[in-house]
């Protein structure tokens, strides 16, 4: 299967057209898959809280957002996720490489990972996590229940789901 | 002229379009001057009234103006070059340039200094920068409003605030009018 395929078909399926982006290794295929997608809209943001910005607009643009960044972004975006989407009421995928997980070569991601669940439970965000490629069947019914309820929920994309990190 | 003598000066100009407005006193401002189902109120988040104008801006064709402050958009500084590489020409990005932290006492900020917005828009890459003094705004929004090119307002004018009450209205209800007004 692939991943990177699977999850902006379900995009594209769940009528996400306007998705913006922060970079991560681990998400370097999903992005460029984005990118080539004629019916989303991809915006890069230069930091995941402008990000959120951009898609509480899009929202009330009638566009269905995505935003798609790291865990780290979890410390930036704390204010924002309860002042504006959770305030307001909005809805958004929020598609996270879970770095510092299993197979994880770089120490200092582990400082943030151990804090990712607990921060996202603290908010009340719903909070899924794939490990496993088969979770990423999953997603599609993540999408719907996120419109569902006007909720920023977050997908925990791990090393392990992405299939490691090679030779690094 | 301190920003609320400039509000209530371009409320008419503004009146009938889509305006996103920076927290704190700007949105109560507004709101006490000439409240209408197609103003979004910031009640928190400082820094993202550019970028949420933004992104409504690109996802639907109606002018959209996001009413921002020098001090928010020191604090979201990326904003700027994401807006000028993915230029849409329904969006105005009216920066009100006190150079200070009116919400928050007016402490003075960098762009009060040593630091031109305008200089850094232009750098980022905006193309339609445009720089003027409180009293000549009116004519310029409009045109900006009018153009089909996104254009950037710095409007520098005094620092200074009046007193004014919270805005209480529930921040769903803001959400939904304004779509409401976005839809019509």
């Amino acid at each position: 299967m692939n991943i990177d395929k699977k999850i902006v078909d379900d995009f594209v399926a769940n009528e996400i057209s306007f998705v913006t982006t922060v970079p991560c290794k681990q998400l370097a295929g999903v992005i460029q898959e984005v990118e080539e997608r004629d019916s989303i809209f991809h915006i890069p943001s230069n930091k995941e809280d402008e990000g959120m910005g951009l898609c509480a607009g899009a929202f009330m643009g009638g566009k269905r957002p995505a935003i798609i960044m790291q865990n780290t972004a979890i410390g930036v975006t704390i204010n924002t996720l309860a002042t504006l989407t959770q305030f307001y009421r909005m809805p958004l995928p929020m598609i996270i490489s879970y770095r510092g997980e299993l197979r994880e070569p770089v120490a200092c991601q582990v400082e943030m990972a151990v804090h990712t669940k607990a921060l996202l439970a603290q908010m009340n965000i719903p909070t899924y996590h794939f490990h496993w490629q088969s979770d990423v069947k999953e997603f599609d019914n993540i999408l719907k229940y996120t419109f569902m309820c006007n909720k920023p929920v977050a997908i925990l994309t791990d090393a392990n789901f992405w299939g490691g990190y090679g030779d690094q | 002229m301190i920003r609320s003598e400039i509000l209530k000066e371009i409320a008419p100009i503004i009146r009938d379009h889509l305006v996103v407005c920076n927290i704190g006193l700007p949105s109560q401002e507004l709101h006490l001057i000439d409240d209408q189902p197609t103003n979004f109120y910031m009640l928190g988040t400082m820094g993202l009234s550019s970028s949420i104008g933004f992104g409504l801006a690109l996802s639907q064709d109606k002018p959209v103006i996001s009413i921002d402050g020098d001090g928010s958009v020191l604090t979201n500084l990326g904003t700027l070059p994401t807006i000028a590489n993915n230029e849409t020409g329904n969006y105005t990005l009216l920066i009100i340039d006190n150079g200070s932290y009116g919400s928050t006492g007016d402490q003075p900020t960098y762009a009060g200094q040593k630091t031109s917005l305008a200089a850094v828009a232009v750098a980022c890459g905006c193309e339609n920068v445009i720089e003027v003094q409180d009293k000549d705004l009116g004519p310029v929004l409009q045109a900006a409003i009018d153009s089909d090119e996104m254009t950037v307002i710095v409007c520098k004018c005094d620092s200074g605030n009046i007193k004014l009450p919270v805005i209480t209205l529930d921040p769903v209800v803001i959400r939904h009018r304004f779509m409401e007004a976005v839809k019509s």
